[in-house]
C-alpha cells in the first residue's frame, strides 16, 4: 500500500519532467538543417530515456516504501565491513599497490590505452600545478595553459635549434615557465577575485597569439616539427662493454617517463601542501587581510604559488612536445585551460587523489564514449548538475583535518 | 609618565577620495588599556587599520617604540610585537583551530616555544583545546572571537589592537571576553588598544578613553571621568 502512496507523491513531477524533456529533445533531434521536420528519432530516443528513468523511479519508490530493506540490510553490512577492513590497511600499502599497478600497466595494454594513459598523466601534472594556484592559494587562473605552452616551445626551440637533449631541457623549460609566471604575476597578483580571472584569461590569450604570430621564431600556426624524443645512454654488450645512446621510440618508455615526472610532482606538491608555506597559502585563500595581519607576506607567497603552478605546467609542456614530436599554438587554446580547471574542480580543490581522478575521468570518459560524441556537451551539463547536487566539494574532497609535518602533538 | 609605546601624530587616511581620518593624535603608554569609543563610521576601525598599514596613512606620523612605522609593511608588524584582532574576527574558516593558531605564529621559528604557547592558549581557552581539530568556521561566534584573540596572542604581541571584540555576541560571552582581555593585560603585561561601540563595557575595562566622531578625536580623558561625563552618558550610554 505504501508503495502506491509513495508513487502518488512523485508521479506528477516525473510526468512534467518527461514532457519537458520531450519538448527540449524535439528541436534538437527533429529539426534538420535542410528545413525538414521529423518525429520518429525524437520519440525513439525519448522512449529509451523514459524506460531508463522509469526503472530508476520504480527502484526509488521501492526504496522509499521500504520494500528493499530485505536486500539493503545485508548489502550495507557488507559495504560497512569492507570499508572498515580497508581502513585497517595502512596508507602505504594502497600507495604501493597503486604504484605497482601503474608500473605494470603497459604490460597488459596496447598502444591505444597507453596513449590515453599518457594523456591522463600529462593532465594530472597540469592539474596538480593549477591546484597550487586555485586550490591552495584561491586565485582563479583562466590562462594557466600559457605556461604549458611556454614550457613546450622552450623545449621545441632549444631542441631544434641547438639540439639540447630532453633531460637537460626539462628543467630549463620548467624554469622558463616559472620566470614567465613571475613576469605575468608581478603586476596582476595585486588584483583579487574576478578581476584576476579576467586578467589571467587575457594573458593566456596574449601568449597564444604571440606564439601564433611570431613567424620568425615559432613558425607561427604551422608549428615546429622534428623535435627529438627523450633519449638515454645504456650499457651495450654487442662488442665488449660500451655505452650506446638510444631514443625512447617505444610508447611504454614514454609512459614511464611521464609516470616518473608525475610521481615527482605528486611528492613535491604533497610536501608543499603540508608545509608552512602551504598553510600560509591556505590562510591567504581564506582571508588575505587577516593573513597579512598575522605577518604573512601575501604578495611574495601569491607570486610563489603562481610561479610553482607555472613550473609544473612547464614540465608537462616539455614532455608533451617530446611525446608529440610536433608543436603548434593550437594546443594552447582557452579550451585547454578550462579543461584543466574542470579537472581540478571536479576532482576536489586541494585534493591530490581527487585531481588524479578528475583528470582520468575527463580524459577517459570521452574516449570510452566516442560513439556518443554528439551528446558530449549534454553529458557534461548533466554531470555538472549532478555534481552540484551530490558532491559540491568534488569527487574526493580535500581532507582538511589532521596534523601537518611540523605539528607535534 | 614613561615614553608612549604607540603614538599617532596628526594622522590622516582614507579610502580613495573619502577622508576617514582627519588628523588623529593619540598616545598609548606601556601596559595600559586604552579604549576608543564612537558611533558607526567614526573612523575607529580605520584608525587600527592605518596603524597596521593595511590602509595607508596619507599624512602624519605613527611611532611605535619610538620608531616611525608609517612605511613599515603590514606583515612586518607582528615581528615587532604589534598585532591586531580585526573586526568581525576574520579567522581562517577552513583551517582547523590548531592551524589557525599556527598561523598566528607564522613568523616564528621556535617550534618548541610555539607548542608551549599553544598549550598556554588551550589553558586560557579550554573550549579551543577541546576543538583543536575542528574547522574554525564551525565554531560559534564567541568561540571564534576567542580563537581570533588566541591567534593574535600567538604572535607574542607587546601591543594588542582589538577591534570590536563584543560584535554580535551574547552579553554573557561578551563579559567572558572582557575578563580575558583584562587577564591578558594583567598577566602578560600586554598593552591593549580597544575599539568598541559598547562604550559602557569598554570604559569599564580601560584606564583611559578617546571619543571619536567623524574622523576626529573629540574628547580624551580617564575612563572613569568619561563614564561620569553627562555628554558621553547622553550620546553613547543611552541616557
Amino acid at each position: 500500500m505504501s508503495m502506491i502512496q509513495e508513487f502518488k507523491k512523485v508521479w506528477k513531477t516525473y510526468t512534467i519532467g518527461m514532457i519537458w524533456l520531450l519538448g527540449l529533445l524535439w528541436p534538437l533531434l527533429g529539426i534538420h538543417p535542410d528545413g525538414t521536420l521529423s518525429f520518429e528519432k525524437t520519440f525513439t530516443v525519448w522512449a529509451y530515456l523514459f524506460a531508463g528513468t522509469f526503472i530508476c523511479l520504480i527502484v526509488y519508490v521501492l526504496n522509499k516504501s521500504g520494500s528493499l530493506d530485505a536486500v539493503k540490510g545485508p548489502v550495507s553490512k557488507v559495504w560497512e565491513n569492507g570499508s572498515a577492513a580497508s581502513k585497517t590497511v595502512p596508507l602505504w600499502v594502497w600507495l604501493l599497490a597503486a604504484f605497482v599497478m601503474a608500473l605494470l600497466f603497459p604490460q597488459f595494454t596496447g598502444r591505444y590505452q597507453q596513449d590515453v594513459a599518457i594523456n591522463v598523466l600529462i593532465y594530472v601534472c597540469l592539474g596538480l600545478g593549477l591546484n597550487i594556484v586555485v586550490g591552495l592559494c584561491g586565485m582563479l587562473d583562466l590562462g594557466y595553459i600559457a605556461f604549458y605552452g611556454i614550457g613546450a616551445y622552450t623545449y621545441a626551440l632549444f631542441n631544434t635549434h641547438y639540439g639540447v637533449p630532453f633531460w637537460i631541457c626539462l628543467p630549463i623549460s620548467a624554469i622558463f615557465a616559472l620566470i614567465a609566471a613571475c613576469i605575468v604575476g608581478f603586476p596582476t597578483l595585486r588584483m583579487r577575485g574576478d578581476y584576476l580571472a579576467i586578467v589571467t584569461l587575457g594573458f593566456g590569450e596574449i601568449i597564444r597569439l604571440i606564439l601564433n604570430n611570431w613567424m620568425s621564431l615559432t613558425n607561427g600556426p604551422n608549428g615546429i616539427m622534428g623535435i627529438n624524443r627523450p633519449g638515454m645512454w645504456w650499457i651495450s654488450f654487442a662488442d665488449g662493454i660500451s655505452f650506446e645512446h638510444f631514443w625512447f621510440k617505444k610508447l611504454h618508455l614514454m609512459y614511464y617517463v611521464i609516470l616518473g615526472l608525475v610521481i615527482l610532482t605528486i611528492i613535491a606538491v604533497n610536501r608543499l601542501n603540508f608545509s608552512r608555506v602551504g598553510r600560509a597559502w591556505e590562510a591567504i585563500r581564506e582571508d588575505e587581510t587577516a593573513a597579512e595581519l598575522m605577518g604573512v607576506n601575501t604578495f611574495i607567497l601569491k607570486l610563489l604559488a603562481y610561479a610553482m603552478g607555472g613550473f609544473f605546467a612547464g614540465i608537462a609542456g616539455a614532455f608533451f612536445v617530446a611525446r608529440m614530436k610536433f608543436v603548434s599554438p593550437d594546443s594552447f587554446i582557452f579550451y585547454e585551460s578550462a579543461m584543466v580547471l574542470c579537472m581540478v574542480v571536479l576532482g576536489g580543490l586541494g585534493s591530490i587523489p581527487g585531481i588524479i581522478l578528475g583528470a582520468a575521468a575527463l580524459i577517459v570518459f570521452p574516449e570510452v564514449f566516442r560513439e556518443f560524441e554528439l551528446y558530449r556537451m549534454l553529458a557534461f551539463g548533466a554531470v555538472m548538475v549532478l555534481m552540484m547536487l551530490f558532491r559540491p566539494a568534488g569527487l574526493i574532497p580535500a581532507k582538511r583535518m589532521g596534523t601537518r609535518s611540523d605539528d607535534k602533538e | 609618565m614613561a615614553e608612549p609605546i604607540l603614538e599617532l601624530k596628526d594622522v590622516h587616511s582614507g579610502y580613495g577620495s573619502i577622508k576617514a581620518l582627519k588628523g588623529i593624535s593619540l598616545k598609548i603608554y606601556p601596559g595600559e588599556v586604552v579604549a576608543i569609543i564612537g558611533a558607526n563610521g567614526a573612523g575607529k576601525s580605520t584608525t587600527l587599520m592605518t596603524i597596521c598599514g593595511i590602509t595607508k596613512a596619507t599624512q602624519g606620523e605613527i611611532y611605535y617604540q619610538g620608531n616611525l612605522i608609517n612605511k613599515v609593511l603590514p606583515e612586518k608588524l607582528p615581528t615587532l610585537g604589534l598585532c591586531q584582532v580585526p573586526e568581525g574576527r576574520r579567522i581562517f574558516p577552513r583551517l582547523s583551530v590548531m592551524e589557525n593558531l599556527r598561523m598566528g605564529a607564522f613568523y616564528r621559528n621556535d617550534t618548541d616555544q610555539i607548542m608551549k604557547d599553544m598549550q598556554h592558549a588551550y589553558e586560557m581557552f579550554p573550549i579551543l583545546g577541546e576543538r583543536h581539530n575542528q574547522e574554525g568556521g564551525t565554531l560559534s561566534g564567541g568561540e571564534q572571537q576567542m580563537l581570533a584573540i588566541a591567534r593574535a596572542l600567538m604572535t607574542k604581541p607587546t601591543v594588542l589592537l582589538l577591534d570590536e571584540p563584543s560584535l554580535g555576541l551574547a552579553p554573557i560571552i561578551v563579559q567572558q571576553i572582557f575578563d580575558i582581555i583584562a587577564q591578558i593585560n594583567k598577566e602578560e603585561g600586554t598593552t591593549i588598544l580597544l575599539v568598541e561601540q559598547n562604550a559602557n563595557l569598554a570604559l569599564q575595562a580601560a584606564a583611559r578613553g578617546y571619543v571619536m566622531e567623524t574622523g576626529e578625536i573629540t574628547l580624551e580623558d580617564d575612563a572613569q571621568s568619561l563614564l561620569n561625563n553627562p555628554k558621553i552618558r547622553e550620546a553613547y550610554l543611552g541616557e
